[in-house]
């Protein structure tokens, strides 16, 4: 059997249903061959699908490149940014990929631990996912400043001045949190890739590409040795990424609670946008899944089970997130505070903005709860639409945060507006396409779905399948 | 060595007698050697060096005045780099003077005060003469003498208009006129007189766009005589205004009525026993001082005269059809015989000043509150009538030769004078001029005018006092002044302007001390003695009232706000000037009332066509609440095609309707709406409080009932709301106030702010999209109906708060607290992550988006303050107290071995403020007069219920109204 010829598999690629995580009669090497054939096949046979995706997202990201030149040029006014509205896109944009990233470290780190094996076959990819929104989300701090050839300033590096980072701004703390988030992820990351770099390194048909499998696989054996090692590294390594899924986007939320502005000033904000995060995180991976899952005909290994589960997890985080949104509306009316309140007076009826909060309402609560059904759960199509509808109620959730809030602050004399220009929109659609691009490159090159797990489901399965004949 | 050479040397000289050491020098400095041999060229050598290296340290490159110039606070002798020297001048605002202060860094004028000693500035200048300094430094000034549009010279010129005049002189120098505006300069004065008595056919007229035509008229009907009239707002109690924007900067000598007016305000509010003064405006278009009326009447600026009649007649015989407001109005002038004021504006026709000047004399406020004088200008003459008479004369083909002493009358004459085509029949057209405007291109010859700044000259000022107009520069474009153009015209070209208004006051003042009395006079500011003693005038002679009541709709043309008549048009500080009316910058609109608006079909940002007399003009709309219905206001100063680089082709020009018969005002205009959408750029969108108390306001009355208004009980935050020990600030503790009581909201203070602090000008877009960099802003809040609201003006800078959101959240400690309490921008450190102004309450701080600062234009150098950075692309920026200011006081004291006395630091926005309304100095000092400000209990910090502990406080609003018509 050619692990490249889809047709010569005796193992019908097709969805096992709600039950499984991966469809009936694989054994270790099909689903070695199915996982490995997506790489290994000649460049002529990738999917056209592919091909199409990645030059629009190369696209995209040469329209970044002639944005982010601009930028540089001429200054962060070609942004639609101004007085009041100090923060725009930029920021929208930075935690919103941030809370994109969240789910890859929610499912590799937290449901290892949790011990749930429908994870298995998606956790790559989420991992994935995860680190290239954080790449994505680490542009959106250096360009959006004022002298990016200066960003460096806000690491704490030694200097002759003595001059550190103020400790107090949560901007600082937002250093920290996310290039450790970063680092931790890419070594996660890699961690789990290795084994299968082994495999890929032996599966390789020529020289060039064992050559450099052989050297990302690190002398890897798979010895015992080997086994015992790497299974305590990586399960403290989810021990240790565990707490990032918490302190990242907590981090990234006291940007906003720490400040005074109303509409921001909010005690909730932590939890609040780490279930956001989760909730944003998984949407993106069912936005990249289903897809991808169709174009390399994975609907055994990424199974109807993968994507009900995953539709669950965006219910329970979506409602997280409505309660969220209730308790805010709920303690601006309490507090009795005339600027919370009149922030959201602001938010959902005055301003200029009033109809992003209802749209925001309408994508990230009510059209969600159609997933209370498992009819909807069941339909791919429905899930699709739904994820990418939850993606976009995600993005305007932080819009209304950043910009809506600082549109009408305290005094009324200074009160603005905003408008995005070509530039806002061009470096967001850019970092889509730098996203995507990494996305397709990713799937391309590397095994996306990890195939030392999906063979310990195999046997797992075999042994409950031989307790159960016995 | 050669045999005739020395053995023994006692220098180098002698000793360069031998080849070697010839050989020597040759070969170390070629070229050198013959100053070496040559004793006087090589001590001229040493000596240019020297000088050069001490001018190089000392001057830089600027050129000085060849003349001496005497310095105000310190001798020329301590003349030190980085120390700036003040020089008293004066400047003059449709040829009225104000005398000036002018701070000099190393010969370069960089910024403008008032003179305390000079009666109309007491210390306090207006915007228009702050911005003044950016208009010597404007690259767009003309700077040859051009001859048909070619680059010319002087004595080309010189040699022109001799001819000219030489040929005139045949028939006693008719066909020869000059054109200037309205002359107090009675050195010019004297040299026009001199002229026309050698040529008694030459004709010498006048023309001032926005001049006091009506005032002048007004006294001459009252009177017969041109008066001049003075008030004295620090004796009033009521005042009176017939739409006088006497507290606006179109007004002479309001910079010293606002100070007299504010004086008497704070006064009240500070001791209970002094009388608030009252003050009532019946005005059309919404002014300055009408923002300040305790009782504002709106009208049509064509009723003022049928009101102000009311008004008199009710005086004379109160009857009971009379309206409640003229009745109450009536009863209070009553109560108040001289100690009243009734001031009628200078854009009301003769009529409404015959009225005023009758009700004064009928109330005896004559001689006390009101105070009469000779006329100040040189020759009063009826402008209009003057202008008129030229251009009758041009197209009669009797003019053969114009020259003009400035102004721009091809751009502002009005439009039924046809001027320009007139003009053309001119055989020679000359035109001295700042700029190379719309009428130097239409003159043979057009010479570069010399700034103030840059000219030796004299002026009056309202009150008729003299100040001498020193020069602190050399002129930087070769410019002249009128005086050597005059000088010219009687064969002493070679006089200089210097030479020529020293001799004028030589015979003057002819005693032995005249040297002493000169310096004294240069170093004053002001010539003592000038001062215009009272004249008592004879009765006033009834006005003839013109009964015909004004129907159809009402066009009122008025100087801008900020650029004034468009002699300043091309000066980016006034530009982009919020005017105070309605914070719109770089444009000027039809202002219209919310009703007529509605009625018209019409809104803001609709373009109109307007028709007035068969003219037709295109601009854009403006609602404006308080603007009276059927009426349109539109604003000189627009519509500039030879402006320079900055006015060109912005707005529409309203010289276009104006005419002769409707000077001020005329009805009977109409419109019609052509497109929408005209993109205006204002810096303040949210027009009212939305229900927050920003701005804090009472009635005297209410205030001493309930001193603690200010400060309800749900504003308190204790001082121990935190974990954390306060910091002791054991040296000084910053702090200002602001005065709301006062302050009339005149902007002074933000263009004050802009010259000090190198603020940025950054254009109509940016401005549009909310980037305006000012520093200090004067939010504005409308209060009450629509259609008449009251106006109210809040300064914001920064607060400088003691525990300040921005610091909190800075990553790089850009902003930080220093141990005085100063909330400190290091711009050095700032990278511009801009969280500093999310978190910052106030809105105080201004970010550089793009690189808004000139780095290109070298003129502009000039200008800046070499005590602040000029601040580059990304970085954020805020007020700092004028921590240039403190750090140059401290440094004295500390010199001196003393402790700062209180008021020796004076922040620039309180430096200009003709209300002074903006006090500033130490709070660790219980005597300091800010400590003592905010020790009363009308003190209030801005969202004080943050727990920001804002440095900068206020002093609520307290109003004045009259009982009588609070009822109804």
């Amino acid at each position: 059997m050619k692990p490249e010829d889809q047709e010569s598999t005796n193992v019908a690629t097709l969805d096992p249903g709600p039950d499984k995580i991966i469809g009936p009669g694989h054994d270790y090497g099909t689903v070695t061959d199915e996982i490995s054939g997506v790489v290994l096949r000649p460049f002529l046979k990738t999917p056209p699908q592919m091909f199409i995706g990645f030059a629009i997202a190369f696209i995209l990201v040469n329209l970044l490149m002639v944005a982010v030149t601009w930028l540089f040029v001429r200054g962060v006014g070609v942004w639609g940014i101004t007085m009041p509205v100090a923060w725009g896109f930029a920021i929208v944009n930075f935690v919103w990929w941030i809370g994109i990233g969240h789910a890859g470290t929610l499912i590799s780190a937290i449901l290892l631990l949790l011990k749930q094996d429908w994870r298995t076959s998606i956790n790559r990819f989420a991992e994935a996912m995860t680190l290239f929104a954080v790449a994505c989300a680490g542009m959106f701090p250096v360009l959006h400043l004022g002298r990016p050839w200066l960003a460096y300033w806000l690491l704490p590096y030694p200097n002759t001045m003595w001059l550190w980072p103020q400790p107090r701004s949560p901007l600082i703390w937002d250093v920290f949190a996310v290039s450790t988030y970063a680092t931790v992820s890419i070594i996660f990351w890699f961690t789990g890739l290795i084994p299968d770099l082994a495999t890929m390194r032996d599966k390789a048909g020529n020289a060039t590409t064992r050559k450099i499998f052989g050297v990302l696989a690190l002398g890897w054996r798979g010895s015992a040795k080997h086994w015992a090692r790497y299974q305590k590294a990586y399960l403290l390594l989810a021990g240790l990424s565990t707490p990032l899924v918490i302190s990242v986007h907590s981090v990234v939320s006291f940007d906003f609670a720490v400040a005074i502005l109303p509409g921001w000033h909010t005690t909730i904000f932590p939890p609040y946008f780490v279930a956001g995060a989760i909730y944003s995180g998984f949407a993106m991976v069912l936005t990249l899944a289903i897809p991808v899952r169709r174009w390399y005909h994975l609907e055994d290994l990424i199974t109807m089970r993968h994507i009900e589960c995953m539709s669950k997890v965006m219910l329970g985080t979506g409602l997280i997130v409505a309660y969220g949104y209730a308790m805010e509306a709920f303690m601006a009316w309490y507090s009795g505070g005339q600027f919370e309140r009149y922030a959201f007076v602001n938010r959902m009826w005055e301003g200029g903005y009033w109809w992003t909060y209802w749209i925001l309402i309408l994508c990230n609560i009510a059209i969600p709860q159609l997933l209370w059904s498992r009819r909807v759960r069941m339909s791919i199509p429905a899930v699709f639409v739904i994820a990418l509808i939850v993606n976009v109620g995600m993005w305007l959730e932080r819009f209304v945060i950043v910009v809506t809030s600082l549109t009408r602050d305290f005094v009324p004399s200074s009160w603005g507006t905003y408008y995005p220009t070509i530039w806002d929109w061009s470096t967001y659609l850019g970092t889509i396409g730098v996203f995507l691009c990494l996305m397709f490159l990713f799937i391309r090159g590397l095994p996306a779905i990890s195939i030392f797990e999906m063979r310990e489901v195999v046997h797992h399965n075999a042994e409950s399948e031989h307790a159960h004949r016995d | 060595m050669t045999k005739d050479s020395p053995q023994y040397w006692r220098s180098l000289e002698e000793l360069a007698q031998t080849e070697e050491f010839r050989a020597f020098v040759e070969d170390e400095f070629p070229n050198r050697t013959p100053d070496w041999n040559d004793p006087t060229s090589r001590r001229r050598f040493l000596t240019l060096m020297g000088a050069s290296i001490a001018l190089a340290g000392a001057s830089a490159c600027t050129v000085q005045p060849k003349e001496m110039i005497v310095p105000y606070v310190r001798q020329p002798e301590e003349f030190i780099p980085g120390r700036p020297l003040f020089y008293a001048t004066s400047v003059s605002t449709a040829g009225i003077a104000t005398g000036l202060l002018v701070e000099s860094h190393e010969g370069r004028p960089t910024k403008i005060e008032g003179n305390p000693l000079h009666p109309s500035s007491l210390g306090a200048t207006d915007a228009t003469m702050q911005a003044s300094v950016l208009t010597l430094y404007d690259p767009d000034r003309s700077q040859t003498v051009t001859r048909n549009g070619n680059i010319s010279g002087w004595g080309s010129f010189i040699t022109a208009l001799t001819e000219a005049r030489d040929a005139a002189g045949l028939k006693q120098g008719a066909g020869f006129r000059l054109l200037t505006g309205t002359v107090t300069s009675p050195t010019l004065a004297a040299q026009i007189q001199d002229f026309l008595a050698g040529f008694p056919a030459a004709k010498w007229h006048r023309y001032e766009p926005c001049g006091r035509h009506s005032v002048r008229a007004g006294a001459v009907a009252a009177f017969g005589q041109p008066f001049n009239t003075i008030y004295r707002f620090d004796r009033a109690a009521v005042i009176v205004s017939l739409d006088a924007d006497f507290l606006g900067p179109s007004m002479p000598g309001n910079l010293r009525y606002v100070r007299d007016y504010s004086d008497r305000r704070r006064a009240a509010a500070e001791n209970a026993t002094s009388p608030p003064p009252r003050l009532y405006v019946a005005e059309g278009t919404p002014s300055i001082t009408g923002g300040m009326a305790e009782h504002k009447f709106r009208m049509r600026t064509s009723e003022v005269e049928a009101f102000a009649a009311s008004l008199a007649q009710e005086l004379q015989s109160p009857s009971s059809e009379s309206s409640p407001d003229v009745r109450a109005l009536a009863q209070d002038l009553s109560a108040h015989r001289g100690a009243a004021i009734v001031v009628a504006g200078d854009h009301q026709p003769s009529n409404v000043h015959v009225i005023a000047h009758a009700i004064n004399q009928m109330l005896g406020n004559t001689g006390k509150t009101v105070v009469y004088t000779d006329p100040v200008e040189a020759g009063p003459i009826d402008e209009v009538a003057s202008l008129t008479e030229l251009v009758n004369d041009m197209r009669s083909g009797e003019v053969e030769t114009l020259l003009m002493l400035g102004g721009n009358p091809v751009y502002d004459a009005p439009a039924d004078l046809n001027f320009l085509q007139e003009l053309k029949k001119v055989k020679t057209r000359a035109h001295l001029g700042l700029y190379s405007n719309e009428t130097a291109a239409w003159c043979h010859w057009h010479i570069p005018e010399a700034h103030y700044l840059e000219a030796w000259s004299d002026a009056r000022a309202y009150d008729g006092s003299a100040s001498i107009v020193q020069p602190l520069i050399a002129p930087l474009y070769g410019g002249k002044t009128p005086h050597e153009l005059m000088n010219a015209l009687t064969n002493q070209a070679d006089r200089s302007s210097h030479d020529t208004v020293r001799d004028f006051w030589r015979t003057q003042h002819p005693a032995q001390d005249f040297d002493e009395f000169w310096q004294i006079s240069l170093h004053d500011g002001l010539i003592a003695g000038t001062t215009f003693i009272e004249k008592i005038p004879p009765a006033v002679r009834p006005a003839a009232l013109s009964v015909a009541r004004v129907t159809g709709l009402e066009i009122v043309f008025r100087p801008d706000p900020s650029v004034g008549d468009g002699s300043l048009s091309n000066n980016a500080w006034l530009q982009e000037m919020p005017k105070p009316q309605n914070k719109m910058t770089w444009d000027n609109a039809v202002w219209i009332s919310p009703t007529s608006a509605q009625k018209y079909g019409v809104t803001t940002g609709d373009v109109i066509e307007i028709a007035f007399e068969g003219r037709k003009v295109d601009g854009p709309v403006w609602i404006l609440p308080g603007h009276a219905d059927e009426s349109l206001t539109v604003h000189f100063g627009y519509g500039r095609t030879r402006a320079g680089k900055v006015a060109n082709a912005i707005g529409f020009s309203a010289y276009a309707l104006r005419t002769t018969a409707a000077i001020w005002h005329g009805s009977g205009a109409a419109f019609t709406r052509k497109s929408s959408g005209y993109p205006f750029a204002t810096t303040q969108h949210t027009q009212t409080m939305e229900e927050r108390d920003p701005f804090r306001a009472a009635t005297f009355d209410e205030y001493h009932q309930n001193p603690e208004f200010a400060n309800p009980e749900d504003k308190h935050v204790s001082p121990e709301t935190t974990l954390f020990p306060m910091w002791g600030y054991e040296a000084h503790k910053w702090g200002m106030s602001i005065d709301l009581t006062a302050c009339i909201g005149c902007q002074a203070c933000t263009i004050a702010c802009q010259s000090e602090n190198n603020i940025p000008v950054v254009g109509k877009a940016e401005v549009a999209k909310g980037r305006h960099m000012n520093w200090l802003r004067v939010d504005r809040y409308y209060e009450g109906s629509l259609d008449d609201p009251q106006v109210s003006y809040q300064p914001v800078p920064c607060m400088h708060c003691e525990n300040a959101l921005c610091e909190l959240v800075c990553p790089v400690a850009a902003t930080v607290h220093s141990a005085e309490g100063l909330n400190e921008m290091v711009y050095n450190r700032c990278v511009g992550t801009r969280y500093c102004s999310n978190n910052c309450p106030y809105k105080v701080r201004r970010f550089n988006f793009f690189l808004y600062a000139d780095w290109d234009t070298q003129s502009l150098f000039g200008a800046r303050n070499p005590d602040v950075s000029v601040r580059s692309r990304g970085v954020m920026e805020k007020c700092s107290y004028c921590v240039q200011r403190i750090n140059t006081a401290k440094i004295e004291s500390e010199k001196q071995d003393r402790p700062l006395a209180d008021g020796e630091i004076v922040t620039a926005c309180q430096q200009v403020c003709p209300a002074q309304a903006i006090v500033f100095g130490d709070l660790n000092d219980p005597n300091s007069r800010v400590s003592k400000l905010k020790r009363q209990q009308r003190n209030y910090g801005l969202l004080e219920e943050l727990n920001s502990r804002p440095r900068t406080t206020y002093l609520a609003r307290l109003r004045n109204p009259n009982p009588e018509l609070e009822k109804g």
